[in-house]
């Protein structure tokens, strides 16, 4: 049997299978196809899922592959949100502000057009001079490159830091959580140039396209949605299959030993941190359109725990356990959260979901911790024929909980 | 000549009639003086009503301060017929004597009533009998008159009044109060420079505007540099005030004229379209500087609007004039002496300033150490993150408030409490223990998650048992205020009170880790697990006890926290990254190192807030981000464990 890439990575197949039949159900039973079986709104909560089973996908390599555990990972979701939402903000009112001035006597020239802009963006602020880092939000290409550069720069500088100095563990994770609980509170300042807490808002309205209804965009956003989370998918069962794969599952199992045998594993890790900034920060990206508005409460140190709870729910170390993972809390959290699941009568008190829910959240995922570490993915092991969890005697290393692969097998 | 004989013919006619039964007795001096102006105490006005005051002062008749309280109090009448004056009452009263009188039945009393401009005069006059009043309240009344709105013409009397006091208080506030208005209304620039210069070892906020009202200035602008003038310092554009605002400057003196700013422009240019066209430029155009610069200039060659101020014109007017400040202050010694007094005063001032700063540092410092010594010992101890850890200050918290609604009394309540908070989060702490984290020793990333998933749960669990409002747990009355040093330096007791009780944790942990059996196996647990077990320690019982005091310590921080802040549900998540930070900082295993990291986080925090005070959000970012770079520099934090302890 040749050894093809999708021959040793078969979950990428049925994978790719599963989004893609899952994509044309919802299409067809959407609103745009006039069918109305699924509502758009739950079309945006959906193509909403899909980002961010992206992110926890980057979030599993970063974790369950090379057991760096950043508690930070949405601080570049939310900066990719940011920066497309810049660019939204941007052209959108430039549309509206460039009709009012047309009514004018005279017309308006540039400059007055994009003063009118940053009065009509930071007002709420008490401001109305663009910020510097607004200069490129005029232009979609630019800022649809800071996408990508703003969390991949802030991801490998910090990546950098942190590794040279050999900062692991949960050192580590604490530095994480320090760092997106810095930029929120920093972007929780007017002065910050990103309207503090009142954030971008008003996302949703595409500039140019106030035309197209939102059943449609919104059949658009979760394609577009669904294709970055296939891409991804692909992109990171490639990342972690191969001799690179084994080299960071190795970093995870024993950093020293891997330092020993002549590899260089800050520049590993720094490549695994920067990747998975950059995917998502692009997942924010198509995130926050869809959401609708963004603001710094988005990246508070929280959201970053809920990505690693997702994937440690959803099972480390397999990418199909954390996709799924997030797609399976987050929805279930809407449901109870949403109020439409029926409150438990006890007699002596009644189970309202909507305050409870946390509570139940927090417990199974204790007991998920402690009685099920390979998560909803280990399920998939229970109905494969295949087990390639290598009957090895003795410790893998600390790090029981993600599951192993290749080493074990091509031992034998 | 013939007034004179008029005046004595009315004199004559007076004495011929007979005497009214109002006026029988002869008016006493009081009166006779007020008759000598009656008109004007009768409707005073405000320019008018000084002269009055001045005669009353200067007859120095015992009556005339009573008058003046009275008649500012609006209880002086005036017969109409007569046009006597009387003090209000039934019956009306002698205004020299204070007895009844009893006035013709054809009297008609009128009601004398000085606005309220007229009312202040009168009671800056009266300021001076006040200072002097057997009554002490009354003189510390008019002193706080004086300091609040102090004139010229008070310092005469508040100096004679310094010799005849008696109260030492009163006197000294006297002292000072006259030394700051000879400061400022001394008769001779000698007596004035005397008195600033005593000033500066002051440090009050109130001697500190004298001497910046000394101080004030007002700006100038002319060709060249007066001569005569005090002038404090000359301005460059550019550098000490921006161009634009010199600008507006020499417009406002009427030196250049002003610039048309591009609203202005764009205004004038829709007033003057002509057939689709602004002086011959299509409208098309103007849609660019360039073309609506042409359309203003092809404009200003037709003479209907004033010309363009270019840039140039701008430069060349700012360049021709020079900028200055002037003080008010005409003498220049003065304003010299009070230059070097302020900044004397103001070295001080930031001295104290520092003072007070480390005193609000330290007490930050305590409050941290509070919340992470606990961390830190199951961290050192266990290598184990307790994520739930501020739950557990949130937990001791609620304790205290629950205490405190079945015990009313605050300070029984709260040696109830701490002891119970105590307990509470002691057994909370054992409990996750047994239950979670001994399963998961091996695997230290997912106790931070399992830790967190109780944090969640817990801190949800608070909101549906308490609600989400802040409660209140209200500190004993003991506690309530400051310890005030001066008028700089001061800090909360109930700050001075988590200081001790943080010296006293600290002390505590010491003597039990230092001191006790139990100190030594944990110490020895800490450094090498497996061989403290072959020395017949218990690990795992060393670990149950070690949480549990751990967790203890976050109740009482709980408490302490609680105290001065309210009591939410999200307390504990609010404290939980400093915590985080103290320990990392200071470094793992340490008491000693987490006593650092929380002064340094303290200290930092306290000195950012210092320099940017309006802005505490920016405060604990500048210094998350040091942290992050302290990390750079020492990853094992400022205390770190060496040799096999520490553990790689």
């Amino acid at each position: 049997m040749t050894r093809t890439f999708l021959t040793q990575n078969r979950s990428v197949f049925w994978f790719l299978l599963a989004l893609g039949i899952f994509a044309l159900i919802v299409t067809v039973l959407s609103d745009a196809a006039g069918n109305g079986m699924i509502s758009t709104s739950f079309v945006k909560t959906l193509g909403k899922t899909l980002c961010l089973m992206l992110v926890a996908v980057a979030m599993d390599v970063v974790w369950g592959y090379t057991g760096i555990l950043s508690l930070g990972h949405m601080a570049f979701f939310g900066l990719g949100g940011y920066m497309i939402g810049m660019w939204l903000m941007y052209a959108r009112t430039e549309i509206i502000v460039t009709e009012s001035l047309l009514a004018a006597a005279i017309p308006p020239t540039p400059q007055e057009i994009h003063d009118a802009i940053g009065t009509q963006i930071f007002g709420v602020v008490g401001s109305s001079e663009f910020p510097a880092i607004w200069i490129f939000a005029h232009s979609f290409w630019l800022q649809i490159a800071m996408v990508v550069l703003v969390p991949g720069l802030l991801a490998l500088v910090f990546g950098w830091l942190a590794f040279r100095s050999r900062v692991t563990g949960v050192y580590l994770s604490i530095l994480t959580q320090a760092m997106t609980l810095a930029l929120s509170l920093y972007l929780f300042q007017n002065e910050s140039g990103l309207r503090g807490n009142n954030g971008l808002s008003g996302l949703q309205n595409l500039p140019g396209l106030d035309d197209v209804p939102q059943a449609t965009l919104s059949i658009a956003f979760f394609w577009a949605s669904a294709t970055a989370l296939g891409l991804g998918y692909v992109l990171f069962a490639w990342v972690t299959s191969g001799k690179f794969g084994s080299v960071i599952r190795g970093i995870r199992d024993n950093e020293s030993r891997v330092r020993f045998l002549g590899y260089h594993v800050e520049g590993y890790k720094l490549f695994v941190f920067t990747l998975t900034g950059i995917v998502a920060g692009i997942a924010g990206a198509l995130y926050y359109p869809q959401a609708g508005i963004i603001n710094p409460n988005e990246i508070a140190p929280i959201a970053s725990i809920y990505l690693a709870v997702w994937v440690a729910i959803g099972g480390r170390g397999r990418l199909y356990g954390a996709a799924l993972g997030a797609a399976f809390v987050s929805l279930l959290s809407s449901w109870f959260t949403s109020g439409a699941v029926p409150s438990v009568p006890l007699g002596f008190y009644t189970i309202q979901w909507t305050d409870w829910w946390l509570v139940l959240l927090g417990v199974s995922f204790v007991a998920v911790t402690l009685l099920a570490p390979k998560g909803i993915g280990g399920l998939f092991d229970l109905i494969s024929t295949r087990h390639p969890t290598p009957a090895r005697v003795g410790d893998f290393g600390p790090d029981t909980g993600a599951r192993r692969t290749a080493e074990g097998e091509e031992e034998k | 000549m013939p007034r004179m004989f008029a005046l004595a013919l009315s004199l004559a006619l007076c004495l011929l009639l007979p005497p009214s039964p109002g006026a029988a007795q002869d008016p006493g001096p009081l009166q006779t003086l007020l008759q000598s102006q009656a008109d004007e105490v009768a409707s005073p006005g405000r320019q008018t009503v000084a002269s009055v005051i001045e005669a009353l002062v200067a007859s120095e008749l015992p009556q005339v301060p009573d008058f003046l309280n009275r008649w500012a109090e609006r209880e002086v009448v005036q017969d109409e017929t007569t046009g006597l004056f009387y003090y209000d009452g039934t019956p009306p009263r002698d205004i020299d004597t204070g007895a009844p009188v009893t006035l013709d039945p054809g009297a008609e009393l009128e009601d004398v009533r000085p606005n309220g401009g007229v009312r202040r005069v009168i009671a800056t006059a009266l300021v001076q009998f006040q200072l002097s009043d057997p009554d002490i309240a009354r003189r510390t009344d008019a002193l706080d008159s004086i300091s609040r709105n102090p004139e010229p013409d008070q310092l005469a009397p508040l100096r004679a009044s310094i010799e005849i006091e008696t109260d030492p208080v009163l006197k000294a506030r006297k002292e000072r109060l006259a030394g700051m208005l000879a400061a400022r209304y001394g008769a001779t620039p000698e007596i004035r420079i005397a008195a600033i210069d005593a000033l500066s070892d002051a440090l009050a906020v109130d001697v500190r505007a004298v001497l910046n009202q000394i101080l004030t200035t007002r700006s100038g602008v002319a060709d060249r540099l007066p001569e005569d003038r005090n002038i404090a310092r000359t301005l460059t554009p550019g550098d000490d005030l921006s161009e634009a605002e010199a600008y507006a400057r020499l417009v406002e003196a009427g030196l250049a004229p002003a610039r048309q700013s591009p609203d202005e422009i764009k205004a004038v240019l829709t007033d003057n379209i002509d057939d689709g066209r602004v002086g011959g430029v299509p409208i098309g155009q103007l849609a660019s500087e360039a073309g609506r610069a042409r359309a203003y200039a092809a404009l200003a060659e037709a003479g209907t609007v004033p010309p363009l101020v270019t840039e140039g014109d701008i430069d060349a007017a700012l360049a021709a004039h020079v900028f200055y400040e002037e003080y008010t202050e005409d003498d220049p010694a003065i304003t010299e002496a009070a230059r070097a007094a302020l900044n004397e005063v103001e070295t001080r001032v930031a001295m104290n300033q520092a003072l007070d700063l480390g005193l609000d540092a330290l007490s930050l410092a305590s409050i941290y150490f509070l919340a992470a010594i606990g961390l830190a010992i199951t961290f050192g101890v266990m290598g184990v993150i307790n994520m739930a850890h501020g739950e557990f200050i949130m937990m001791g918290a609620y304790t205290g408030y629950v205490v405190q609604q079945i015990i009313p009394d605050y300070t029984l309540s709260l040696i109830v409490a701490l002891p119970l908070a105590f307990a509470v989060t002691f057994a909370a702490g054992v409990a996750m223990e047994r239950l979670v984290i001994r399963w998961l020793y091996h695997r230290p990333l997912e106790t931070l998650l399992a830790t967190f998933g109780i944090s969640i749960a817990l801190q949800q669990l608070a909101k549906n048992i308490f609600g989400t409002q802040a409660r209140p747990l209200t500190s004993p009355s003991w506690l309530d205020g400051a310890w005030v040093l001066n008028d700089v330096v001061g800090i909360a007791n109930i700050r001075i009170a988590i200081f001790l009780l943080a010296l006293i944790f600290l002390g505590l942990i010491l003597l039990v880790l230092n001191k006790t059996r139990l100190g030594l196996e944990v110490r020895a647990v800490t450094q090498n697990p497996g061989m403290a077990a072959s020395m017949g320690i218990n690990p795992d019982k060393i670990n149950m006890l070690t949480f549990g005091l751990g967790s203890g310590i976050a109740g009482i921080a709980g408490i302490a926290i609680g105290l001065y802040a309210q009591v939410t549900s999200e307390m504990g998540a609010n404290y939980i990254v400093q915590s985080f930070m103290t320990v990392v900082v200071g470094g793992v295993g340490n008491v000693w190192g987490t006593l650092a990291g929380a002064t340094l986080i303290g200290g930092l925090q306290k000195g950012i807030e210092f320099f940017n005070p309006s802005n505490t959000l920016a405060a604990q970012t500048y210094m998350i981000l040091f942290i992050i770079l302290f990390i750079q520099f020492r990853p094992k934090g400022i205390v770190a464990l060496k040799g096999r302890a520490a553990g790689d």
